[in-house]
Order: structure tokens, then C-alpha cells, then sequence
């Protein structure tokens, strides 16, 4: 596999998987719209969509206990689109990480777009662990463009924590999450994301707790810098005896635009939800006290921002 | 040497000009160990402010080494080796105890490095070494992190600690005192704000500022007596806490 990628595209997969060579077990590696490699473990199944839709079904099965399963996107070539399917399948009382995530290089003209749709649906007493890594480059004038949406469903004690993180890169981002928690399930978001020239994100969650006891907390991280735009929702519904809890914290620098709207409906009166959100610049103090040590103005900005999105 | 020469510091409330410090004229020798005390809202942190160039003086200069610095930067006094500890230490949300003493220090510190300053100032470095600054710390933990800073900076040749005893129990008082004999030893220019009598006891030399001048500078021996008389009825120097 490695061989057939060049070296900025061997970077890329890097970048967003941390991979430098193919994995042990199950994994699907996606280049340019077809599968550069994939690989089926004994418990984790990967198969090509069977229904004509772009994508893949992953099948884990029952009791699959520290596996870690990688399905990466990259794209190198200019004008090209994609719309892909994945579905994820997690046997009950399996405990397992997935790695996916998209890298786009575009030195063309034309625009390049990935839309991926990844639907989970976590069997009881299953946990999972989700991480997502957007990245862009590219020197040409052509658009980087990424629309995940995230479709989860937990049953009964089930568990998935979900980092997703866009740092600079992708020209404009919707993404989308939806989730439902049924009894004593969990739902954990940890999402970082920093814009900047005169990108935009859109960033849209709605978790449905249903279930008795189930929880989730939606955190997000956000930098905007330049003219960049920024919108946040976040909607967390109360359907049953639940937690909730959302958190924005976003910094606004330059001429950028930031929105959070955090909703929080309670169809219960045993469901507790609390939102928080906040949007500002970089205290002054915090610029003063890493001066203070020596650092320039702008080193110590690169600093707070590293820090705020670590 | 640093010398401040008729340094004076206004704010526009409204119509009226307050002023918060007037015609400062004061010299403070290499390597002597200077102690600012007076009463809340005297000047003290302003004064602090102004030579660490966080704030400007609306009038006056500021001579470091015979280097006019009046219009230098934040980060330029640094590098010329000014240090300043604040009253207030900030919290940072994401960066770690043991970056910030690298930052400090100018260099990736080890986490065996990051350990010798705090145990410097009475942390056990272990609980500490792997945390954020943040709001998680309590104000005496965030202080002495803060003082640790300054100790982790190389070049330091004049460092300023704001009110250092603040939120700092008995025992690391005592590790506090320390500290500053220990700078004093290495021949730093220290100069501190603050009402403790056991701090006020270490010094070559003590400045009494209230209402934006400077009341009364001379030598411990002398002063001491003096400022509990001055002080009358008000206790501020028996080490009760500045807001
Ligand atoms: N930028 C400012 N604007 C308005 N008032 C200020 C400003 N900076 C300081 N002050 C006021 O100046 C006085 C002196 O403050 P400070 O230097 O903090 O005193 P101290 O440290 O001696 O307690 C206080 O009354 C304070 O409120
Ligand atoms: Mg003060």
C-alpha cells in the first residue's frame, strides 16, 4: 500500500490516521474514491456496500474486546466528489476504537468534496470509541469541502465517545451528528475545531435521550480567525429520566463570526439539562503573563490557541 | 540599577483625572532586596505594572541598566531580565504546569527540571507536574506555580513578586523566605510587594507608598518601628490579607 502512495499522500494518511504502514487487522484505506487496501480481522468484518451505494458495512461481532478498526479517507485528485456510506454494526458487549477521518489535498482549480454518512448502531453494553481528524491543504484555488454526518444509535448501556477535530484546511464544513440513548447509555462529545482566511463550519448536533439514566455531554472547542464564519448548534433533547449537558467555548480573533445556539428541551420532568456557552477573545491577561516570560505577542496568541484546542 | 524617574500614572473617569500615582522618583540598587508595602489601592501593583511595561506611565521614565526602557515592550523587558510574579496569576485553559515552566525557562523542561521548581516553592511536584493552570488549582497552589515561573526564568536579573504571601499557609511560608534568600544569593535584584512583617524583615531597603507617592524609603531597623506607629489602629502589616 505504501508504495502505490506518494509522499505528500503517505503525509496525509498520517495526518488524520497516524498511520505510516497498514495496520494490523481490520481496516479499509480509501484513495480517491476507491479502496487502496482493506482488510477483515476475525471478529471484524469489512465488506463493500452491497444495496449500490458508494461505501462500506462494517460488522463487528459480539464480545470483540480491544480492537481498533481504521477506515481513513484521502484525496488528492482535483474536481474530485464523493457521497459515501458507512455503516457500522457493534455486537453487544464489545469494547472497540475507530479511526476514520479525511485528508484532502487540492493543488487544482476545481473543488473537491467528500460527504461521508456513517451510521453506528452500538449494541448493549458496547463501547466505542470514534475519532475523526478533517484535514486540508493545497496550493490551488480549488475548494476543500467536507460534510460528515454522524447518525448513532446506543442501545442499553452502550458507550461511545466521539472526538471529531478540524484544524485550518477545509474551505466549508457542515457537520452533522445525531444521536439516541436508551437506558443507561452514554453519549460523549469532544469536538475541536479552528477556521480561519474566509472558511465556514456549521456544526450541528441533536442527541435524543430516551432511555432512563442516559446521559450525554457535547463539548466544543472553537477558534475563529480571519473572516471566518462559525455556527454551532447544539439541541439536546430530555425524553426520558437523563443528564444533559453542552458546552461551546469558542475564541473569536480578527474579523471572524462566531454563532452558538444551544437548545435544551426537557419532555420529561425527571430529564436535567444544562447548557453552557461562551464566546470571546483571548484574555488579555493570558497575552500579558507569556510575555511576561518572554514570548512575542503572536508566539504567545500560537500558544493559548494550541493550548485552548489541545 | 533601576531608576524611575518622576513617573506618574492618570485615568480619565469621566471629566475628572485620577491620580493613582504621582512624580515616583526612586533608585533601587543591584542586587539589594527591596520591599514596597503601604495600603490597598496605594499604587503598589500599578508601580509593578509600569516597570514590567504592562502599563504606560502617562508621564516620567524608566532607566534599566542605564537602558532607557520607558517605551520597550512586554516581551523586550523580559528578555533584558525583568520578571514579574502577579498578584493575580492567570489561568490558562489547555496549557500544562509543565509547559508553562518551560516557557518560563526558555527550553523544553524534563519533568525531573519542571519538579526542581516546584518543590522550590513547596509543591509536591508529582500531584502537580502533569496539570493544566487552570481553574482546577486552588489561589495558594496557582500562586506558588506562579512564583515557580519566575524562579524557572534564566536571565532574570530584577523580579518583581506582587503580594507573593498571598493564599500561602505557614509552612511554605517558610520555604517562601527561602526563596528569596536564595535569589538574593544568586545575586537577583528583588523587589517585592508586601505587608508580611516576616517579608518586610528581609529587606535592604523598604518603600512606604500611599496615595500614589512615596511616603517614607530607608532601612528595615528604622522602618519597621516607624510603619506600626504609622499603621496605628490598622493592622495591615501584621500580614492580613490585600483584596
Ligand atoms: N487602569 C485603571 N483605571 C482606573 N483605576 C485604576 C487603574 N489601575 C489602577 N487603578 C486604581 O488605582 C488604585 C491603585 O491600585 P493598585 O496599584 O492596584 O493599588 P495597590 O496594589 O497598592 O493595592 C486603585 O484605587 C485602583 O482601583
Ligand atoms: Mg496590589
Amino acid at each position: 500500500m505504501k508504495q502505490e502512495l506518494n509522499h505528500s499522500e503517505q503525509k496525509l494518511l498520517k495526518i488524520i490516521s497516524g498511520l505510516t504502514s497498514l495496520p494490523n487487522g481490520a481496516y479499509n484505506i480509501r484513495f480517491n474514491g476507491t479502496a487502496l487496501a482493506r482488510s477483515s480481522s476475525k471478529n471484524i468484518i469489512i465488506a463493500k456496500k452491497s444495496d449500490g451505494k458508494d461505501g462500506i458495512d462494517i460488522h463487528i461481532r459480539p464480545g470483540t474486546k480491544n480492537e481498533t478498526v481504521y477506515i481513513p479517507v484521502i484525496m488528492d485528485k482535483s474536481g474530485h466528489t464523493e457521497l459515501v456510506y458507512n455503516d457500522f454494526y457493534i455486537g453487544e458487549n464489545s469494547a472497540v476504537t475507530i479511526i476514520a477521518g479525511c485528508g484532502i489535498d487540492n493543488c487544482g482549480n476545481q473543488d473537491s468534496q467528500h460527504d461521508g454518512i456513517h451510521t453506528f448502531h452500538i449494541g448493549k453494553n458496547s463501547r466505542v470509541k470514534y475519532l475523526e481528524k478533517h484535514f486540508g491543504e493545497g496550493s490551488g484555488s480549488g475548494e476543500r469541502i467536507m460534510n460528515p454526518t454522524t447518525i448513532v444509535n446506543i442501545a442499553e448501556n452502550g458507550y461511545m465517545e466521539m472526538e471529531t477535530t478540524q484544524i485550518r484546511g477545509i474551505n466549508s464544513t457542515k457537520r452533522i451528528t445525531n444521536a439516541r440513548v436508551a437506558a443507561k447509555g452514554t453519549f460523549i462529545v469532544k469536538e475541536k475545531l479552528l477556521t480561519h482566511a474566509a472558511q465556514y463550519a456549521e456544526t450541528a448536533f441533536q442527541v435524543d435521550l430516551d432511555g432512563c439514566d442516559s446521559s450525554t455531554n457535547v463539548i466544543s472547542r472553537a477558534v475563529a480567525q480571519d473572516k471566518s464564519r462559525q455556527l454551532f448548534t447544539a439541541k439536546i433533547y430530555g425524553n426520558n429520566k437523563c443528564h444533559g449537558h453542552s458546552e461551546c467555548d469558542a475564541i473569536i480573533m480578527n474579523n471572524a463570526h462566531i454563532t452558538a445556539v444551544p437548545v435544551i428541551k426537557a419532555n420529561d420532568p425527571n430529564a436535567t439539562l444544562v447548557h453552557e456557552a461562551a464566546i470571546g477573545k483571548i484574555a488579555n491577561e493570558q497575552l500579558i503573563k507569556l510575555m511576561s516570560l518572554g514570548l512575542t505577542e503572536k508566539e504567545a496568541e500560537n500558544h493559548i490557541i494550541t493550548g485552548f484546542l489541545k | 540599577m533601576l531608576e524611575l524617574k518622576h513617573l506618574s500614572f492618570t485615568v480619565n473617569e469621566g471629566k475628572n483625572t485620577k491620580h493613582i500615582l504621582s512624580d515616583i522618583n526612586l533608585s533601587i540598587n543591584d542586587k539589594k532586596t527591596v520591599v514596597i508595602t503601604g495600603p490597598n489601592g496605594g499604587g503598589k501593583s500599578t508601580l509593578a505594572k509600569i516597570i514590567m511595561g504592562i502599563e504606560k506611565p502617562s508621564s516620567g521614565e524608566i532607566f534599566f541598566h542605564n537602558k532607557n526602557i520607558t517605551d520597550w515592550s512586554i516581551t523586550q523587558r523580559a528578555n533584558y531580565g525583568i520578571s514579574f510574579a502577579f498578584q493575580q496569576p492567570v489561568r490558562f485553559k489547555g496549557i500544562g504546569v509543565k509547559e508553562l515552566l518551560s516557557l518560563a525557562a526558555g527550553n523544553e523542561l524534563s519533568t525531573k527540571g519542571a519538579c526542581e521548581y516546584l518543590a522550590e516553592v513547596g509543591l509536591c511536584a508529582a500531584d502537580y507536574v502533569g496539570r493544566d493552570v487552570d481553574t482546577s488549582l486552588s489561589g495558594g497552589e496557582i500562586k506558588r506555580i506562579e512564583i515557580a515561573t519566575i524562579l524557572a526564568r534564566k536571565n532574570t536579573q530584577l523580579a518583581i513578586f506582587d503580594e507573593p504571601e498571598a493564599g500561602i499557609d505557614l509552612w511554605s511560608f517558610q520555604k517562601l523566605i527561602q526563596v528569596f534568600e536564595k535569589m538574593h544569593e544568586m545575586h537577583h535584584t528583588i523587589l517585592i510587594i508586601s505587608h508580611q512583617e516576616r517579608i518586610l524583615n528581609i529587606a535592604d531597603e523598604i518603600i512606604l507608598i500611599a496615595n500614589g507617592q512615596i511616603q517614607q524609603v530607608g532601612k528595615k531597623d528604622v522602618i519597621i518601628p516607624q510603619l506600626v506607629s504609622i499603621a496605628g489602629s490598622c493592622n495591615i502589616y501584621k500580614g492580613v490579607k490585600d483584596q
